[in-house]
């Protein structure tokens, strides 16, 4: 285990030093279609948080907005230190590669936007490459890849600037079971050796309950926050914790707080 | 397909299989055949063509007994053709030269002005009207008065057959550069981005199919831009390009030469496109879906 990983296990979530605080943020669209009210979260150093909600639910808002990709129309969303270039990083549904470039340059993407040229970062981009299991396919074009290894490189370009914080917006919807399975795994294992914070946005239970140690719940209509739950089990988790009886009764817990969400807005 | 199946259909053995299997083979060697046809009909079957229009030309020439100063036999373009070589070859270069020269311009100021019309709305809406105007003008019509401001020919001839080309390369390039990747736009502005980089690693490769497609077109057209422009130029001068030739033939009543001529430009024509072809299918032959062959 990384020191880093040891300080982020040695915490429980919630007594973390902050990172990033969201505090009574707003957003919304044209006049008046609220995507998001109201929402407040304190993201600690080393949280692995999933938002979980039905669609609508303003999961992907939040995200959107921390990323600095639009703005909130009243609140606000403050970073603990100043955020410097490769802080930040993001994996979106969709691998979004560069077609024309191959596996390395896409990877380099993040480091040649902050003007570094190949050869300085070429250790970097291999050892990214190396940690999503590509190291073979540096020189391969996306279109040469299959879903789950796109989706590979799209993480390896988001883990390359070894950024403090990773947005993920529902990274495995598109994929398959087994395939999601695999890159849940991959995902942990890669976050002990980086030790970085992830915020996942997700509309899979299961997914939420194996991956985070924070699960936010959340209801549409308006976009909003219903509540918390913590995830107990401690990492690193393996496909040991996705079989116990423990993660069975967490899963229905985010169920039925789920179901609650939905509930409480039985109008569609 | 796999590689298996392909050598076992060109080996034309077959190996003890079970009776599914058989009939799946036969069925792809069917399909293997039909293709090698396919492959060999695509370049004998136009040739034939051809070489039989020219042998009806020909005879439609012999037993009519039309005169040569009306429709010259081809055997008779051929031998001007190659007499008057020297001539026509010198005719060549210009009109190549005013083709080529008219392609380049039409790309730096299609690509140019498409990345100044992606880069502001303000200017796009200002200037695409005029574009359109110039495109949607029948160079014939605007040929003369060039022809009368500006002093030099060389550049009345690049003119008009700049407008022409022009066109396609910007409408094409603009709609590239617009069709960048909504998320890839999302991704460069989380990493910091900066608008000349945006410009640059993406929508400039994003545009590239497109431009490639709008440059076959362009080339056809600067050759077509580069002919009329000759002939509403007129006689004299340096001027004197393959169109220039085929006028003077025309009052010469020199039918074979405006034959020769004509066959010249149709055949500039012809390798422009495959140049362009070619060139657009190495640039994208590694990443491109136009350019990549799938089994299927």
């Amino acid at each position: 285990m990384t020191p880093m990983a040891a300080t982020r296990s040695s915490a429980p979530a919630g007594e973390r030093s902050p990172l990033l605080s969201m505090s009574h943020v707003d957003k919304v669209f044209g006049r008046d279609v609220v995507a998001l009210r109201d929402m407040t979260l304190d993201v600690g150093q080393g949280d692995f948080i999933s938002l979980l909600g039905p669609s609508g639910c303003g999961k992907s808002t939040a995200l959107r907005l921390i990323a600095g990709l639009s703005h909130p129309t009243s609140g606000s969303i403050r970073w603990a230190q100043d955020r410097v270039d490769g802080d930040l990083s993001v994996v979106l549904q969709e691998p979004t590669l560069m077609p024309w470039a191959t596996v390395a340059q896409n990877v380099w993407l993040p480091f040649r936007l902050q003007g570094r040229r190949f050869r300085a970062v070429r250790d970097e981009i291999l050892e990214a490459l190396k940690l999503v299991g590509l190291e073979k396919f540096q020189n391969a074009y996306p279109r040469e890849l299959s879903g789950g290894m796109k989706m590979r490189v799209s993480i390896a370009r988001a883990l390359v600037t070894r950024p403090r914080l990773m947005l993920m917006d529902e990274p495995f919807a598109a994929l398959d079971e087994i395939t999601r399975f695999k890159l849940n795994n991959d995902i942990l294992a890669m976050r002990e050796k980086i030790g970085c914070t992830v915020i996942f946005v997700t509309h899979s239970v299961f997914e939420s309950v194996f991956l985070s140690d924070r699960i936010v719940i959340m209801a549409a209509r308006p976009g909003r926050v219903i509540r918390e739950l913590r995830v107990g089990e401690p990492y690193p988790r393996t496909e040991v914790f996705r079989t116990s009886s423990d993660y069975a009764a967490q899963c229905r817990a985010a169920s039925e707080a789920l179901k609650e969400a939905m509930g409480a807005h039985d109008d569609h | 397909m796999t590689t298996t199946d392909e050598t076992l259909g060109q080996d034309g053995r077959l190996q003890p299989a079970t009776a599914p299997a058989i009939a799946a083979d036969t069925e792809e060697m069917a399909r293997l055949r039909r293709r090698r046809a396919e492959k060999i009909g695509q370049w004998v079957l136009p040739a034939l063509v051809v070489v039989l229009t020219i042998f009806a030309w020909d005879r439609i020439v012999v037993i009519n007994e039309i005169p040569h100063y009306i429709l010259p036999r081809p055997g008779l373009v051929a031998k001007t053709l190659i007499e008057d070589w020297p001539i026509l070859f010198d005719s060549l270069l210009v009109t190549l030269q005013i083709t080529m020269g008219a392609l380049a311009i039409a790309v730096l100021g299609g690509v140019g002005l498409a990345v100044l019309f992606t880069q502001s709305r303000w200017i796009e809406m200002s200037f695409f009207p005029y574009a359109v105007i110039l495109q949607v003008t029948p160079i014939v019509s605007i040929a003369p008065l060039i022809f009368i401001y500006v002093d030099s020919k060389i550049a009345g001839l690049l003119i008009c057959a700049w407008i022409v080309a022009f066109f396609p390369i910007l409408s094409n390039t603009t709609l590239g550069l617009n069709s960048a990747d909504h998320n890839l736009r999302d991704l460069f502005k989380v990493y910091g981005a900066n608008r000349w980089q945006r410009l640059r690693f993406l929508q400039l490769p994003s545009a590239l199919p497109y431009f490639l497609g709008g440059l076959r077109i362009a080339g056809g057209l600067s050759l077509i831009g580069a002919v009329v422009a000759e002939y509403v130029a007129g006689t004299g001068g340096i001027g004197s390009g393959l169109a220039f030739r085929i006028l003077e033939a025309g009052y010469r009543l020199n039918i074979p030469r405006m034959f020769a001529a004509l066959l010249l430009i149709a055949l500039t024509g012809i390798v422009i496109f495959a140049s362009l072809s070619f060139l657009s299918h190495m640039l994208l032959r590694k990443w491109h879906e136009s350019a990549i062959k799938r089994e299927t």
